[in-house]
């Protein structure tokens, strides 16, 4: 038994680290908050040039060949800068979509440019309010066009393309289609988190094609969610860490009473609770990262475990993390908001943390 | 990253459950092994669990993690945790020693003579001589350093007079492991010195105390001119913080998940489908189902926890203030799954009798239970000070006691 990562890919993790805290301060998140552009193209650049894009894309089709645990080690330090790029979107998403499912000539057209960052993918799954499933997609595809309308779809208004769910015949399926092709009109939407962006994308007869290698059904789009769940937890994890350690810095700085504020029981014990439940959230991404790296069949459980525990300790951390700086924290100049606001984004845009509970306990019952 | 049994591991697996196999009954699915539900300790239980620990002793399974020279075979904390998986899932009596192969022997180990090692250690593995830890005081819990009971010296021997109380064993135990005050001129830390006492002897009185869910496993212990014979000091005189703080730590980690048996999630799943709401088993309800999907993702989250800490101890790593995470976060979440089962129940949740009450009353017994284990060991106060200050580094409680001589130490109505 071991739930560590090895040391080559603690490695990576610091090289990524290194690189993020000087192409990737906090301060290049707030200038796309702050702006009208979508993404940081400049950061994105940088690491498809380090070659992160395809950290998980076989060596045949341009990527680096590594597994999932790499990816999750990337993952966890996009959170940690709260890197404001579709990262997420093109690379839990889109490619892992086409790396499991894609047919070989899918794969040959698409996954050599996700890798280079020459394309950026997204997945265009929820219609209306609530949580998706099986019975609430109303995009259809038949005989290669795509009719229907997702909104909101994370990174929609950048990606060159998108996977989309949509329901073919009876069943439900994962389709691929060109966003720039005719047929699709899309516009961007106000995000909560304006670093990370979100579109409406309608669909007029689009052309597209099924993922050749997908099971039929739902099957395939939760396999999908499942995968991306894992990584999503790292990167909510590396958020929630990074907002712990900036937050026991502040409360150590800042003087009351003629004390540090970290010294009093009520702010030390929150502390306490709050750096416990992002360990926790760790151990149950951890055993998810292996699950998914060895296509453990325990990666339905593990999934749901870990997105639910770390959208969580993400969601409660930076509400936290406003409450312990006072007043400061609520103003617009500190960077509590960016934790706030990313914690909600990314709790939101694959499923509710209620919502990956109900599968467990689904799952745990079948 | 591999969560599965290396080859070594699942070979020692195979060896322990060879073993258990040939030696104990396995537990047939929803069975639970006999004594947790009552929570008593008993006469015919003691001989029970001695006949079984001088079993595995005599094979070579008992305190696998001590030393060999000390009758352990050096197994690593991993060993250590499948042992534990395996004889789980057996019938074996419940374990009620240890409060000495877990903190008292690693305490004689680092602190003691050659003399008590050899005298002490092996009818302890052995379960011949049941040990108990005498620290608690009416005035002293959680600031345990504010121990009153007294040892003066006289020749080669000391003279005991106190209380200690919540002594978890006294009424059975052979030995007792005590610190005392010895100088209450010095700071509060730094006049204490530790003694290991038979229990027997002259002026002792074991009073047991009735605990909430009804059993009597702690006592009050009051010295009245007990003699202890120099030889059974553990350390130097006035010096005995140390070999505490040796045992408080050996406690935290030996204490873990906190979660002390009892009933688990899959008997909460069990529940839910067996209690009608109006016709539709409560594993139905949403509501419920959000409730025991948080249950699971604690209990999982913290058994990943452990694991972590496992693989860091078997790359070299010592055990921190990290294991503190286990009991405060595992005794009030076994708490809160006892409440939440109760309501679970219904009306018929008001029952503790054993025939009557679902699953034989393990959730109520566990109700009662429970609170002990937020206590016990360090309250969850005390553990999250220990989080705040060891683990994230953050300042200390400002101390009202600083650099007083402990007799100038302020005290409450309630301490004196
Ligand atoms: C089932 C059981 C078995 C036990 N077995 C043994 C045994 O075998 N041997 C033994 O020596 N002892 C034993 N104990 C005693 C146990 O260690 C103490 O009960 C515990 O340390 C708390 O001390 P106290 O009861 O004096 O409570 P107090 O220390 O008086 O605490 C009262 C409350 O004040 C809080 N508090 C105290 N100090 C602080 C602080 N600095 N900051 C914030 N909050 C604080 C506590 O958390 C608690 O909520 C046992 C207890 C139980 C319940």
């Amino acid at each position: 038994m071991n739930l560590d990562f090895s040391d080559d890919q603690k490695l990576l993790k610091q090289t990524a680290r290194e690189y993020l805290s000087e192409h990737a301060p906090l301060s290049l998140c707030r200038a796309v908050l702050e702006s009208n552009a979508a993404y940081s193209e400049a950061l994105w650049k940088g690491i498809a040039a380090l070659g992160w894009l395809g950290t998980a894309i076989p060596e045949e089709y341009g990527g680096a060949g590594f597994g999932r645990l790499e990816l999750a080690v990337l993952a966890e330090e996009m959170g940690r800068c709260l890197a404001p790029i579709p990262f997420s979107s093109s690379a839990y998403l889109a490619t892992e979509a086409l790396v499991q499912f894609g047919s070989a000539a899918q794969k040959r057209t698409y996954l050599p440019k996700l890798a280079t960052g020459e394309a950026i993918g997204c997945f265009a799954h929820a219609e209306k309010p609530g949580e998706p499933g099986a019975g609430s997609i109303a995009t259809a595809f038949t005989k290669g066009k795509l009719t229907g309308n997702k909104l909101p779809v994370p990174d929609g208004d950048v990606a060159h393309f998108a996977i989309v769910t949509a329901k073919s015949g009876d069943d439900i399926a994962l389709t691929i289609v060109d966003l720039t092709a005719t047929g699709v009109e899309r516009a961007a939407v106000r995000s909560i988190d304006p670093s990370r962006s979100l579109a409406r994308v309608q669909f007029a007869g689009a052309p597209a094609q099924l993922l050749a290698g997908a099971p039929t059904g739902w099957t395939g789009v939760e396999q999908l969610l499942d995968r991306a769940a894992v990584l999503m937890a790292f990167e909510q994890l590396g958020s929630a860490t990074r907002s712990f350690e900036i937050t026991r810095e502040f409360t150590l700085g800042r003087y009351a009473f003629g004390r540090p504020i970290a010294s009093f029981q009520a702010v030390k014990h929150r502390l306490a609770d709050l750096y416990v439940e992002i360990e926790l959230a760790r151990s149950n991404a951890y055993y998810a990262a292996w699950a998914l790296s060895t296509n453990a069949p325990e990666l339905r459980f593990a999934a749901c475990g870990a997105r639910a525990s770390a959208s969580d300790a993400f969601e409660v951390m930076s509400r936290e993390m406003i409450q312990l700086h006072g007043g400061v924290g609520y103003t617009w100049e500190y960077d509590c908001h960016l934790f706030y606001r990313r914690a909600k984004y990314l709790a939101a845009i694959l499923g509710s943390a209620n919502h990956w509970r109900e599968h467990l306990i689904e799952r745990l019952d079948a | 990253m591999d969560f599965d049994d290396t080859a070594e591991e699942a070979a020692f697996r195979a060896e322990a459950r060879a073993w258990l196999d040939a030696n104990a009954e396995r537990l047939q699915s929803g069975e639970r092994a006999p004594g947790l539900a009552e929570g008593r300790t008993s006469p015919d239980l003691i001989k029970r669990a001695q006949a079984w620990q001088a079993k595995k002793a005599d094979a070579g399974w008992a305190c696998i993690t001590w030393p060999k020279p000390y009758g352990g075979r050096g197994a690593t904390s991993i060993q250590n945790m499948i042992w534990n998986q395996e004889q789980n899932r057996y019938k074996t009596p419940s374990d009620i020693f240890g409060i000495g192969q877990g903190m008292l022997g690693p305490t004689i180990m680092v602190h003691g003579n050659d003399e008590q090692k050899q005298r002490y250690l092996r009818p302890m593995l052995r379960g011949e001589e049941i040990w108990c830890q005498l620290f608690s005081e009416p005035a002293a819990g959680s600031d345990l350093a504010g121990l009153r009971t007294s040892a003066v010296r006289d020749g080669d021997e000391w003279i005991i007079n106190g209380q200690k109380i919540w002594t978890t064993g006294a009424q059975y135990c052979k030995w007792g492991m005590i610190v005392t005050r010895t100088d209450p001129n010095a700071e509060k830390h730094k006049g204490i010195t530790y003694f290991i006492v038979d229990m027997q002897a002259p002026g002792i009185d074991i009073r047991p105390i009735k605990q909430i869910n009804g059993a009597s496993g702690f006592n009050e212990v009051f010295f009245t001119d007990v003699r202890v014979s120099d030889k059974n000091r553990v350390g130097a005189v006035n010096e005995g913080w140390r070999g505490a703080i040796t045992t408080l730590m050996n406690e935290r980690a030996s204490i873990g998940g906190g979660a002390g048996g009892g009933p688990d999630f899959n008997d909460l799943v069990t529940l839910a489908k067996l209690s009608d709401c109006d016709g539709e088993p409560a594993f139905a309800d949403p509501a419920v189902r959000q409730r025991l999907a948080r249950f699971y993702i604690r209990l999982k989250g913290l058994q990943y926890t452990g694991y972590r800490t496992q693989t860091a101890l078997s790359r070299g790593a010592t055990p921190g203030p990290e294991s503190s995470i286990g009991k405060l976060v595992g005794a009030p979440l076994r708490q809160e799954m006892a409440g939440f089962a109760i309501d679970l129940q219904g009306a018929t949740g008001a029952m503790i009798d054993h025939d009557a009450a679902p699953q034989e009353g393990v959730w109520q017994q566990s109700y009662l239970g429970t609170p002990g284990l937020r206590l016990a060991g360090g309250t969850d106060e005390i553990l999250r000070n220990i989080i705040a200050e060891r683990v994230l580094g953050l300042p200390p409680d400002i101390r009202a006691d600083k650099g007083l001589a402990f007799k100038d130490v302020p005290t409450g109505p309630k301490n004196t």
